[in-house]
């Protein structure tokens, strides 16, 4: 048997399952979003959906909040996530009690974290009570909303306990394959420990910090159940709002939520393509 | 190790590291008290009464929680076992081969993990509708192989990139056969790869909410689902017993398999090569 032969034979199965369900789905998605489903006899595409979608101002804000909610959370996951698994490469007795909850923690799931966000930081959770037992506060509505709150405070906290391990794994698994060699040579001739770090250290890291948060990015833009559960309710996060509109009882509102899923789609695309380029070139120079 | 550590170093590296414990622990706590308080209430910071009541409810057979149970993980097994037989040859062919529009194929595979699960499962559901596959476990069981095949096949194609074929030539030429060798040597050579890989799948596929509820149309009731529905409707202490039963099996699964998943293990460092 030939290679090219072997080659086809072998990815056979998997693209079969990645063009049909994926791209089939985001295909279809698209062709809904047009009107346009000869199937069930919508034969004439036109551009409705997006011009409802683009006129309503709730898309504007839905979509600042999904990229702040995103940035942010991928943002200080990245810098607490380096921090620790800086913390986690020396040796003392501390790091096999976090590498256990590190692990434990990407077990998880997200919506698990949420529900636990919401008892601590809701305005009779732990922290409130906490807050009324010292006498800061004396009603719940004193403690500042941090849940179902415009600015997404728990929602990034829910994330940012859930991707500092996954960067920090990935990050750490980097630093130990690398060794301090480098470092040591760096620190040898003079470099400072700042230096070293910022010269040395992270661009050998900066492939699988990269990797590690473009992940974290989609996911965090385009997840569902966590803005659904600790959101606001106006604006909601995109995800949130193309839900919405495609369970919505009026069913001429589900092209509008089939082109909000291609516009999530191809927003979260473009984000990614910039970022990447971006970084690698600021990491480079 | 560079350099000596002063105290102050040290002071600061204890501190730190029993802050990021806390953390770490902290969302679970108000979890597990509530499963097992009764009337939990501001500004009481921890309960008056304790009792096992929303635990024998969550386990009773009414409550259908164990029969969610049970289901989720046969929905996850099943992802992960078909996630195995597709994500493995895949993984062997993006491994160790070079060829035409590889990096075109590897983008294909790579892209359910950028781009997300709501964008694609409304078409899905569309198509599900016409094949009759809503609101049952198959088309549940198929639509999370999109977030879970990317995994498998990513961490395969790291273990295949580090697998030399030569010793499968030489089963072969003592006179092994094909299922022979790859029994006898493929399969041992790849293992960790299955037993991460397959670890990543069951727990993407173990997490999944929108896909499972739009697909399975709330027909197809997984642990998830369960959870969120008593989440928003204000019943704290079964949220509670619920919670803690679906982050048993990943915790099992953890202690099962620590050393596998242990930073010092290649499969992992595997996520630096996208």
């Amino acid at each position: 048997m030939s290679d090219r032969l072997k080659i086809i034979l072998l990815l056979l199965p998997a693209m079969s399952v990645i063009v049909l369900l994926f791209f089939g789905g985001l295909l279809i998605g698209l062709m809904r979003s047009f009107n346009y489903m000869p199937v069930i006899g919508l034969t004439e595409p036109n551009l409705q959906a997006y011009i409802n979608v683009f006129t309503d101002e709730e898309f504007y804000w839905s979509f600042l909040l999904s990229f702040h909610i995103s940035f942010t959370s991928t943002l200080i996951s990245c810098i607490l996530a380096v921090g620790a698994a800086l913390l986690l490469r020396r040796a003392f007795i501390g790091r096999a009690v976090i590498n256990f909850l590190f692990q434990l923690n990407l077990t998880v799931p997200h919506l698990v974290g949420a529900i636990g966000i919401l008892y601590l930081f809701s305005q009779s959770g732990v922290f409130a009570r906490l807050a009324a037992e010292v006498d800061l506060i004396q009603r719940p509505a004193d403690f500042p909303a941090m849940v179902f709150d415009p600015f997404a405070i728990g929602i990034i906290l829910q994330y940012v306990w859930k991707e500092v391990p996954f960067i920090g794994v990935i990050v750490l698994a980097n630093m130990q394959a690398l060794g301090e060699n480098y470092e040591s040579v760096a620190r040898s001739l003079g470099a400072s420990k700042w230096q070293t770090f910022r010269h040395v250290l992270l661009p050998l890291i900066f492939p699988g910090i990269l990797s590690a948060s473009v992940i974290v990015f989609a996911f965090t833009f385009g997840a569902y159940e966590i803005p659904a559960l600790l959101g606001a309710n106006y604006p909601a996060a995109l995800p949130v709002l193309a839900y919405r509109s495609y369970t919505d009882v009026d069913l001429a509102a589900r092209p509008e939520a089939m082109a909000l899923a291609i516009i999530i789609a191809i927003l979260s695309a473009v984000m990614i393509f910039i970022y990447i380029r971006y970084s690698r070139k600021r990491v480079r120079s | 190790m560079i350099g000596q550590d002063g105290l102050w170093t040290k002071t600061f590296r204890y501190i730190t590291c029993l802050l990021l414990v806390t953390w770490l622990v902290l969302p679970l706590i108000p979890l597990a008290i509530w499963s097992v308080a009764r009337g939990w209430f501001f500004p009481d910071i921890l309960p008056r009464m304790w009792t096992l009541d929303a635990w024998r409810y969550a386990l009773s057979d009414t409550s259908g929680v164990l029969d969610a149970l049970w289901l989720t993980i046969g929905i996850s097994l099943a992802a992960t076992v078909l996630s195995i037989l597709v994500g493995v040859p895949a993984g062997r062919a993006l491994g160790m081969y070079k060829f035409k529009g590889k990096e075109v194929i590897e983008l294909m595979i790579l892209a359910p993990t950028i781009v997300p699960g709501i964008a694609v499962v409304l078409g899905v559901h569309t198509v599900f509708i016409y094949l009759g596959l809503t609101n049952t476990v198959h088309g549940v069981i198929l639509v999370h192989l999109i977030p879970t095949l990317p995994y498998m096949t990513l961490v395969m194609a790291g273990i295949f990139s580090n697998y030399d074929p030569a010793f499968e030539a030489q089963a072969r030429s003592l006179g092994a056969s094909p299922l022979k060798t790859f029994w006898y040597v493929t399969l041992p050579a790849i293992m960790p790869g299955i037993i991460v890989g397959g670890l990543f799948a069951f727990l993407v596929s173990w997490s999944q909410y929108i896909l499972t509820l739009l697909v399975g149309g709330g027909r197809v009731v997984t642990l998830p689902l369960l959870l969120f529905n008593f989440a928003t409707s204000g019943r704290n202490d079964i949220t509670g017993a619920i919670g803690m039963i679906y982050i048993l099996p990943g915790i099992l699964i953890l202690t099962l398999t620590a050393k596998q998943l242990s930073g010092r293990s290649g499969a992992v460092g595997g996520f630096g090569r996208i």
